[in-house]
């Protein structure tokens, strides 16, 4: 820990006059102008540095008075996860009429721009006489992760947390992951990311982390749902689970036993108890972190069909 | 040293004929095409393969798979042939190193190009993880890479001396050549000891080498999900494909050099037969482990299996998979009972036959499984729902052929492709022994 904060501090310093971080200053260090502590040398030292504010403004400013911006608020160690905590959710098939208020949200919080969300909501029918309903699903985050297995170079981890993130850094496009996961929830970046971001790029940059999926993504790596630790760390709750209109998606942590839609929290175990919850193949051992209610008295399922789109779950743009 | 010309006039080293230019012309702009198409895959991205999401493996891995299971050749011709001290062997060996040698080295090198982020190798021993299957391809490719080098190289070593011996008079720079790689050999009693110690530890190692080769690549595929794949017949069942596509491209290529090198009276039509009950043994084989492997599970198959079984033997796969299994194996199979098909023409045919089905074949156990993934392919275009390789695929992998046809070639033209040394030996054994009878 100690090791990445001062990683951090050199990186910060090596930017030094190149400071890429000029707008993210503009935005956050302009409010840490400091005030001038007594038992500091506040002298002006006489130069200046160029930074953009919040407006896109060039301004000139004294570099004492430049407080770094503490990026490491991150205190847990990214590879091993938020001490304490097991992630898990909750999808209620009952309650889900494939509104795609989730994906869409999902795709906007992180940037997907490729052909395959990483959160699908499919229409699914076992058998002729059975009847059909919406099933969304995204990375199960395994407590046996066929991913992870097969990762050559320890890509794609699993944290004590129980998040199975990816290191886009790292990976080698060897798509192994891809092939291993039963869930086909992975997305490979075929391509240079078609991304917009708001923000400075070297901020996405600073930002970029396997907590944030999709800030920005890599070419040649994969991608998928990251159960939004980024989310869990502000204290709130995934971006699917906060854009369902009808509540579908209950987040929480195991070890609580509590899961929330954002309108109602419950027992976990309890809620699994009285609607029978299940996982999804659960035969095959990979022990996910995501279980299902069974659509039983569930919304009507032919309100879906309108928004249901075999060949599409990215919106795009519409050309200009 | 007049006991060698001959041999040399007719194994060893001879320029190229315009065929044999325009060959290696033909191999070197198909190299360089692929390489201008791996150029823009590198800048572009894999985006310009036709693999996606779901078809995540495509041309490049079902070649990747075909190489390393011809380069089983050398563990079986070499190794296993001269372990049950095989007489016949002889015209094969070399040969059967070099076929493995180009093919192996070939394996190696489309992994890297499947790999999107090729600029990241070094991650591959950096962050290596044991359990991955990768990881076991990252460090046997490279060991059999080493080994079936050296078991070209070491035999090779009296016949380097030989030719070096032999230009010293007209051609001083090709003999300096030889006379590096021959390492001053000079048929010394601790050199013969020490090169056929050196041999015979390799040809021990090279077999359970080859084992591990084949049976790691299969794991790629059987230590995932997917139905199709995750199959505890399919080491042995890689195994045995293995056999037969390296015994069928060893035939082609010795078949073609005997024809080009007018080799008629070094390889005969006996060695053909004898190679070709090898061949007919190691089909037979992979006609039973294909029985295990789409004939025995339809009994009990579950719902994805037989849904996977039933695109292969009658749904979008059919016809692909009943003319690989028919006429690439079946039918070769049965025809090489028959003497008469074991005759050199007959037998080079059926072994392109062989060899192109064997490579289709791949193609077959790679896709269709990605095809059919447990969840139903939704939400992505079209196209997604199948595959065909592109143009970019096309031409790296013909590059990729072509360079280990290139490889093939080249050390064809340098190199004896019967040993000399040994030949001449056997030679002067026939005279003493007859003239010991005689006497
Ligand atoms: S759902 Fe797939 S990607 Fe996610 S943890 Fe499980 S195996 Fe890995
Ligand atoms: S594609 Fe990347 S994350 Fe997936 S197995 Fe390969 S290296 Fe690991």
């Amino acid at each position: 820990m100690d090791d990445q904060i001062k990683d951090t501090r050199r990186k910060f310093l090596n930017n030094g006059w190149k400071i890429g971080l000029a707008s993210m200053i503009g935005g956050a260090a302009l409010a840490h102008l400091k005030e001038g502590f007594a038992f500091e040398d506040t002298t002006p030292s006489g130069e200046t540095m160029e930074l953009m504010d919040v407006d896109g403004n060039i301004i000139e400013v004294d570099p004492m008075d430049v407080e770094e911006l503490d990026l490491d608020h991150v205190t847990h160690n990214v590879r091993r996860g938020m001490p304490g905590r097991k992630f898990t959710m909750v999808v209620d098939l009952a309650k889900c009429q494939n509104a795609l208020a989730c994906q869409r949200s999902c795709n906007k919080h992180h940037f997907v721009t490729g052909d395959n969300a990483w959160l699908k909501i499919y229409k699914m029918q076992e058998t002729e006489d059975t009847s059909p309903y919406w099933m969304p699903t995204m990375c199960m985050h395994c407590d046996q992760p066929a991913c992870v297995t097969v990762c050559p170079v320890d890509a794609t981890f699993k944290r004590e947390d129980g998040l199975v993130l990816i290191d886009n850094d790292r990976c080698v496009g060897c798509r192994f992951c891809m092939a291993a996961c039963p869930y086909s929830t992975r997305v490979f970046n075929w391509s240079e990311p078609n991304q917009e971001f708001e923000m400075n790029m070297d901020m996405v940059e600073e930002l970029h982390s396997p907590e944030h999926a999709g800030m920005p993504s890599v070419k040649g790596t994969v991608d998928k749902c990251d159960f939004c630790p980024h989310q869990a760390e502000k204290g709130e709750l995934p971006h699917c689970v906060t854009a369902c209109p009808n509540g579908v998606f209950y987040f929480g942590d195991k070890y609580e036993d509590t899961v929330t839609n954002g309108n109602e929290t419950v027992r976990l175990s309890k809620l699994l108890e009285e609607n029978a919850g299940y996982r999804l193949f659960e035969d095959l051992g990979t022990e996910p972190s995501v279980y299902y209610l069974p659509p039983k008295d569930r919304l009507p399922f032919e309100e879906g069909l309108e928004n249901y789109n075999e060949f599409q779950s990215v919106e795009k743009p519409d050309a200009p | 040293m007049s006991k060698y010309d001959q041999l040399i006039k007719d194994l060893g080293p001879r320029k190229f004929s315009l065929k044999g230019k325009l060959w290696v012309a033909l191999l070197l702009a198909v190299t360089v095409a692929g390489i201008i198409a791996y150029v823009d895959q590198l800048i572009r991205g894999q985006v310009v393969t036709n693999m996606r999401d779901y078809v995540l493996w495509g041309l490049y891995i079902s070649n990747f798979v075909f190489f390393v299971a011809t380069s089983f050749v050398a563990a079986l011709v070499v190794a296993a042939l001269r372990l049950t001290k095989n007489e016949w062997r002889r015209p094969f060996v070399r040969m059967a190193q070099i076929v493995a040698l180009a093919c192996i080295i070939m394996a190696g090198i489309t992994i890297i190009i499947d790999m999107a982020r090729p600029d990241r190798m070094m991650n591959l021993f950096i962050h290596a993880r044991l359990q991955s299957p990768i990881t076991w391809d990252v460090i046997i490719i490279p060991t059999f890479i080493v080994v079936s080098l050296l078991l070209l190289y070491f035999p090779l070593i009296p016949d380097l001396a030989i030719l070096r011996d032999h230009y010293s008079g007209t051609n001083k720079k090709l003999s300096k050549i030889y006379g590096f790689f021959a390492m001053k050999w000079r048929w010394s009693q601790q050199q013969i000891n020490l090169q056929g110690k050196s041999i015979h530890l390799l040809v021990l190692m090279i077999i359970p080498l080859g084992l591990i080769l084949e049976s790691i690549d299969a794991y790629l595929f059987s230590t995932t999900y997917r139905v199709g794949w995750n199959s505890t017949n399919f080491g042995p069942y890689f195994i045995s494909g293995a056999m037969v596509s390296g015994l069928g491209a060893l035939i082609t290529v010795v078949y073609i050099v005997r024809k080009n090198k007018q080799l008629e009276n070094y390889i005969t039509e006996y060695h053909f037969d004898k190679i070709g009950k090898l061949f007919n043994l190691t089909c037979l084989i992979y006609v039973y482990f294909n029985i295990n492997e789409y004939l025995v599970p339809l009994f009990t198959a579950k719902k994805g299996e037989s849904e996977h079984l039933e695109t292969l033997l009658r749904g979008e796969f059919a016809i692909p998979f009943w003319i690989v299994t028919l006429v690439g194996l079946v039918f070769p199979a049965i025809l090489l009972i028959f003497k008469r098909f074991r005759k050199p023409r007959p037998l080079y045919l059926i072994a392109i036959v062989v060899v192109l089905g064997a490579y289709w074949k791949r193609y077959l156990i790679v896709t269709p499984t990605l095809l059919h993934p447990y969840l139903p392919i939704q939400g992505v275009p079209e196209n997604w729902h199948y595959y065909f390789p592109s143009v970019h695929e096309w031409l790296i992998t013909g590059a990729t052929l072509a360079m280990a046809l290139l490889i093939i070639t080249l050390l064809i033209r340098y190199v004896p492709v019967i040993s000399i040394d040994r030949l001449a030996e056997e030679e002067a054994e026939r005279l003493t022994s007859e003239k010991k009878a005689a006497a």
